[in-house]
């Protein structure tokens, strides 16, 4: 009994694992990803130049057979700017995502698990969430000052109240189970049941939440970049790309559009993946709060 | 009705205790000394010590937590370092041309969002279907201030047929306004427009297997009214849910937006402040968007409860 | 039978499954005469329903497809009729109710308008005579302080009310002909009896022909004056009330007498038929209630059987009706 949500999972992990094979959204979406996350990390290996190497004779080349993105206002190679961008962009939806793992679980755990916190946790998630989400992020990036820290830190005070909130649903169902009852009854504490037999059981809808909150970070990083509050690095990111090539809009419309493509694509790809997991693993789940 | 919307704006005030709280809480996560930063490097010791007194930095906290409430309730958010007027009236002299903008895209967004949601159901499993679905999943996908250059690079740069920037108030001209404002609200709208097709569609497949879509069309009536009257009235139930989260969209994108196409409206003010680091601008515009939205949630329930006749009757009954 | 008023020919309509499509309703047959009133009965997953709901195009296509057959109402064929004048004819000519008392109605709309809208459409009338109207509907399924509850929406109403306003919307026309599907399965035993009764004086007081659908040999008892029993997609036989209580010939409606409960009976000695309906996906070769038939022989599970006709009316798709003659109730 005690370790029935464990002993069940290997055999449903296959059968679940063909269904999402089977959906269409889920690879679609999966290829995606992949594609992206591929030519960020081999990125050395398949851009041709280095992506601050300046090329004054080379400036405003657009797209072709050489420049595949074509070149900026200093001659420097798009696809390699945009390669090695895809890898703060990624790196900050990577660190928010873990950061709404780790305290969207604990605070949705606690809040459902124990009724004394659930209200107080609540009405706080309620006021963080009466702000629009992209703008409570600009709102404490500009006070924290640019840095990538910074980006990271408001990304994850905006969603993780939402992360929290659905773990703490799923957490209020489980917990009403038979063999959680059971459980209990046997006299196993609290700490153990949560840990055990409840947080196995919300995995589903908390990964489903994941991925959407992978593309959201994705997306409003690029409104911090693009707004000045990201950070300043050597290599910019795909926010900072595309507020740099707004610039040169005229003359150069490359520099704008396709780091915006390559958000899009990113996006996109992490979306298909939500969406697909959402059918598969969580078929009752609604469209997603923001 | 009256009772139901009395009790969910009590329901408001805590949270709206909470959400002041955090703004005025904001201003202390200022890292270093507030007044240093806004000052900015070239100011003087004399001139720091100017904003410190202005901002009341430099009394007692509860002091301050008290003045902040005490000014809030006056409808007083204090006044702009940049701009120097309060940021009350600074909001308020820029709030028409946001309206404006907000109301253009969100009637883009009902109408294109309907119907590529209830197109995309009638035709479900076709390729019309696929197509719509597609099209709603990238409109989410797309980062909306890219999407605004991009038609500036298009519309703009290469056929020149609207102004890059600009903003004209339809009570004046309403061509000018379309002319300027067609761009930046359908960028503004697509990300609302993907959102509401998804829950649409969805929402439309549900309904559209209920007996009562069944009854409707065993009295012979025209399949349109069997669509658009009794299967659209019960998939507004759901739909109107998302109301709330189309606005707070809605309001994040005008920011980036207005600042792109130059528009003289709230979102811009706001990211202007937000670049010059005008503490007491930014926290009294979250402030007042926040409650913006919550009075904009609290319209989202009187709708809910207006499309579903039995919310009122469960609660006031 | 050149008198019926709606006549069904070799109706078959399949359903497109995973793997390939099953077939729900196979070359079903019958007449219903009007100001007649016809049961159709069978088991659940019997096709009764797929039928009738096939005759007024109010199958959801896909998965469901007629493939062929024909029912001529009032000289036309439904099944051929342009989807616009079937539309003239459903909630006009032909009313129908459903199971679902809960779910048939809309929430959202108050129940008058759910009765007036029918009245506008096919009655031309404004929305005050159609108001008025609705009411005097009300009044006549017997909801009481009719214009009172005209503004109640339906979660308002217990589940024999919302029938009570269902019956009212089919009626709102004066239809020649009521389909109602199970209109009493989903309420309970003292509201059902309320309905029945409410159904058959409606009959007689407006003289429409009724197709009753349903599982229940008491309600047909009490109702059918004709009676079509339906067996995995196909008739089985059909006869009149009496004939079809005294001398059933196909052995599954002897097997269903004998499965119906009377006041005397217990649940403990119940007669069931042994076995359960066949795979609608892969049916048997033969007859296909040979597997579960007492009767059967190696013919009866070879070819289907033709159906023989016993007595004006009464025929019956079954080769041993020699054998079954002997049959007498238990």
């Amino acid at each position: 009994m005690a370790d029935l949500a464990l002993t069940l999972f290997p055999a449903n992990a296959r059968r679940t694992g063909r269904k999402l094979l089977r959906n269409r959204a889920f690879v679609a979406g999966a290829f995606l990803v992949t594609l992206v996350f591929l030519a960020i990390v081999l990125a050395p290996l398949i851009a041709q130049y280095e992506p601050n190497r300046m090329q004054i004779r080379m400036r405003f080349r657009p797209p072709s057979s050489e420049f595949w993105f074509g070149t900026d206002n200093l001659g420097r190679d798009m696809f390699a700017r945009v390669l090695y961008g895809g890898r703060l962009s990624i790196e900050i939806g990577f660190w928010v995502v873990m950061l709404n793992a780790v305290f969207g679980v604990t605070l949705g755990a606690l809040a459902g698990y124990f009724r004394a916190l659930d209200n107080p946790l609540m009405r706080l998630s309620d006021a963080l969430m009466a702000f629009p989400s992209v703008l409570l992020a600009i709102g404490i990036a500009a006070i924290l000052g640019p840095s990538t820290s910074t980006a990271v830190i408001a990304l994850a005070v905006v969603y993780i109240p939402r992360t929290a909130r659905i773990l703490r649903a799923s957490v209020l169902v489980v917990r009403e189970l038979d063999y959680v009852h059971a459980s209990r009854a046997a006299g196993a504490g609290d700490w153990h049941i949560l840990w055990r037999h409840i947080l196995p059981n919300c995995m589903a809808p908390l990964l489903v939440q994941l991925s959407f909150v992978f593309a959201y970070a994705v997306l409003s990083e690029a409104v911090l970049s693009f707004l000045g509050l990201g950070a300043p690095p050597t290599v910019p990111s795909w926010g900072i790309l595309i507020s740099e090539g707004r610039s040169y809009i005229r003359e150069a419309w490359w520099l704008t559009v396709v780091p915006g493509i390559a958000i899009a694509v990113t996006v996109l790809g992490l979306n298909l993946l939500g969406d697909g997991l959402r059918d598969v693993l969580d078929p009752r789940m609604k469209i997603q709060q923001e | 009705m009256l009772a139901f919307a009395i009790r969910r704006l009590l329901h408001t005030i805590p949270i709206l205790a909470i959400v002041s709280l955090i703004a005025f809480g904001m201003i202390k996560l200022v890292p270093g000394d507030p007044a240093v930063v806004m000052g900015g490097t070239n100011a003087t010791a004399a001139e720091i010590d100017q904003i410190r007194r202005n901002l009341g930095l430099d009394q007692p906290f509860h002091v301050q937590l008290g003045a902040f409430y005490w000014n809030l309730l006056q409808g007083d958010l204090g006044n702009s370092l940049l701009l120097n007027v309060p940021v009350t009236s600074a909001i308020i002299e820029r709030l028409p041309a946001t309206l404006w903008l907000s109301a253009y895209a969100m009637l883009l967004t009902l109408i294109f969002g309907l119907a590529t949601g209830i197109i995309a159901a009638l035709r479900h499993n076709t390729w019309v279907d696929q197509a719509a679905t597609t099209l709603a999943l990238i409109g989410v996908s797309l980062p909306n201030f890219w999407l605004g250059l991009v038609m500036i690079v298009v519309f703009s740069v290469h056929l020149g047929w609207l102004p890059t920037s600009g903003f004209v108030d339809p009570a004046e001209n309403v061509i000018g306004f379309l002319r300027t404002a067609t761009m930046p609200a359908a960028a503004l709208a697509m990300l609302q427009i993907g959102l509401l097709a998804r829950i649409t569609r969805s929402a439309m497949l549900e309904v559209l297997r209920q007996d009562y879509v069944r009854t409707a069309r065993a009295k012979g009536l025209p399949e349109w009214v069997v669509v658009m009257k009794h299967a659209l009235a019960n998939a507004m139930i759901p739909i109107v849910t998302v109301v709330g989260l189309i606005f707070s969209v809605l309001i994040s994108g005008s920011i980036v937006i207005e600042t792109i196409f130059t528009i003289p409206g709230m979102g811009a003010l706001l990211g202007n402040a937000i670049l010059r680091r005008d503490y007491p601008m930014i926290q009294g515009g979250l402030l007042f968007v926040a409650a913006a939205l919550m009075l904009l949630n609290l319209l989202a329930d009187m709708l809910y409860a207006y499309f579903d006749p039995r919310v009122q009757v469960d609660r006031d009954g | 039978m050149s008198d019926a008023l709606l006549s069904v020919r070799n109706l078959t309509t399949a359903f497109a499954i995973e793997s390939g499509s099953t077939i729900a309703v196979d070359d079903v047959g019958f007449d219903v005469r009007a100001g007649e009133a016809v049961g159709l009965i069978g088991e659940s997953g019997s096709g009764k329903s797929v039928a009738a709901l096939s005759i007024l195009g109010l199958l959801p296509t896909p998965p469901a497809r007629v493939l062929s057959g024909s029912a001529m109402f009032e000289g036309r064929d439904l099944l051929k009729m342009p989807a616009k004048e079937l539309r003239r004819i459903r909630g006009k000519r032909i009313g129908m109710i459903f199971q679902e008392p809960m779910t048939s109605l809309n929430p959202v709309f108050p129940i008058g308008e759910q009765i007036a809208e029918s009245l506008r459409l096919h009655e031309r009338l404004g929305n005050e005579a159609a108001r008025k109207r609705a009411i005097a509907m009300l009044d006549r399924v017997g909801i009481p302080s009719a214009s009172r509850r005209l503004d109640d929406y339906p979660h308002q109403l217990s589940g024999g009310m919302r029938q009570r306003v269902m019956i009212a919307i089919a009626l709102a026309c004066d239809p020649k002909l009521l389909i109602a599907d199970e209109p009493t399965t989903a309420l309970d035993v003292t509201v059902q009896a309320q309905l029945l009764d409410l159904l058959n004086d409606l009959r007689r007081e407006t003289g429409m022909a009724m197709l009753l659908i349903t599982h229940n040999m008491g309600v047909i008892a009490e109702f059918a004056d004709r009676v079509v029993v339906m067996y995995s997609g196909q008739v089985a036989e059909e006869a009149p009330i009496e004939t079809l209580f005294d001398a059933p010939r196909h052995p599954y409606t002897q097997g269903l007498l004998g499965a119906t409960p009377t006041l005397a009976q217990t649940e403990a000695r119940l007669r069931t038929i042994p076995g359960s309906l066949p795979d609608p996906a892969a049916p048997p070769p033969g007859c296909r209630f040979a597997p579960r038939c007492d009767f059967a022989d190696a013919q009866c599970a070879a070819g289907r059987p033709t159906e023989i006709v016993l007595a004006a009316g009464h025929r019956a798709a079954c080769r041993r009706t020699d054998a079954t003659a002997a049959w007498q109730t238990a």
